[in-house]
């Protein structure tokens, strides 16, 4: 469940880019959480709503946009977005991740 | 939204007809005047009572991140080789580390991640290691701010290998860079298969996996070659070690893996 410790450092950040636009109130969050970043978006979503009182988010809506995982193959340059780290084109092992493993905040409102 | 600086401006473009003075300028032709002057006002009126979207792009664990790379540089400084140790609990990682002691030249301290009790530091200096504790209270994993609270207590000279023995749990670590060199994660024999495949996060961050308690093999279900072609397809270079304790040549690869690591960090 650590969940709740990623939850405190988005409201921590969130709080920073507040401050430094002169911002009162935190109207919506979009992230990005990567498939295989190892966080779960529902509980993610379940440990804002709890953590969020009391601070400038209080009010915010989190938007999860989830990314799947996505691999350029290094053999045949084939781009493809699954589950596995694997080219679907000539099944070589050989493939570089392009997005799907992190967790980013992507965009603020607010006022 | 404006193109060129990203801040939002819905609905202001029609309206605004003031005259007070404008110091910030738009050169970009897709930019009308009324929307530079909306620019304007917004870039003078810092307090403005409507809603603006900002694009920010910055990782969730960027603060966690900037530790690590400090710990590192730390460790780098004493030219000490860091390594994060990751397992399930049970799988011998403080076992490991008890023994590793009379197969290596090298010196070693280990930070330990446990969420109560001081027991693997105690048995760690039972051994002449040098070892402290963190108690992460509910924390689940070590995250970088623990770990730098961990190297200032740890007198780092004479020190050759620093472990960071993690909370044992296959999912939470995973996330955390804590500021070490390497990634070294264990499954022991008794676990089961399919663990590779069922925390494809975890052993895909790892450098080196060891199956440990290889001595119990005879007595389970466990393919383990179908096992490590499942670490490779999850990470094709990733190295891969067999480990009992009863075995001190076992053991001595593990130490002989480290010494590698370490002269390829000069």
């Amino acid at each position: 469940m650590h969940e709740y410790s990623i939850v405190q450092a988005l409201l921590t950040q969130c709080e920073e880019i507040a401050a430094k636009n002169e911002a009162s109130i935190v109207n919506s969050i979009e992230i990005k959480i990567g498939v295989m970043s190892g966080v779960e978006s529902h509980l993610l979503k379940v440990a804002f709503d709890t953590f969020k009182e009391g601070t400038i988010c209080g009010k915010s809506e989190l938007i999860i946009h989830e990314q799947p995982l996505r691999i350029v193959c290094n053999e045949c340059g084939n781009e493809t977005q699954i589950p596995i780290y694997k080219c679907t084109k000539c099944e070589s092992l050989n493939v570089k991740v392009t997005d799907g493993e992190d967790m980013y905040l992507m965009r603020l409102e607010m006022e | 939204m404006c193109t060129d600086c990203g801040c939002s401006i819905r609905g202001k473009e029609e309206e605004h007809h003031h005259d007070h003075h404008h110091d910030h300028h738009h050169y970009d032709d897709h930019c009308s005047k009324d929307h530079q002057k909306t620019h304007s006002h917004i870039h003078d009126n810092p307090h403005l009572n409507d809603p603006k979207t900002i694009t920010v792009i910055q990782k969730i664990l960027d603060k966690n991140d900037h530790e690590a790379i400090h710990n590192r540089s730390h460790l780098d400084s004493h030219g000490v080789l860091g390594i994060n140790l990751m397992s399930s609990p049970g799988s011998g990682k403080t076992t490991l580390l008890e023994h590793l002691k009379d197969v290596c030249d090298f010196n070693y301290c280990v930070i330990e991640g446990d969420l109560e009790t001081n027991k693997d530091a105690d048995r760690l200096k039972a051994k002449n290691i040098q070892a402290i504790q963190i108690q992460t209270g509910s924390a689940c994993h070590l995250d970088a701010f623990m770990v730098h609270n961990g190297l200032h207590d740890l007198p780092l000279d004479d020190i050759d290998v620093c472990f960071v023995e993690n909370v044992g749990n296959l999912v939470c670590p995973a996330s955390y860079d804590v500021g070490t060199h390497l990634n070294v994660v264990l499954v022991s024999i008794p676990e089961g298969e399919d663990k590779i495949a069922k925390y494809p996060v975890m052993f895909r961050k790892a450098d080196l996996i060891i199956f440990t308690k290889v001595d119990l093999l005879p007595y389970f279900d466990y393919d383990i070659e179908k096992e490590k072609a499942v670490a490779r397809s999850l990470k094709p270079n990733v190295d891969i070690l067999e480990i009992s304790i009863k075995d001190e040549e076992s053991l001595r690869t593990f130490a002989q893996w480290i010494d590698f690591k370490r002269k390829m960090r000069g």
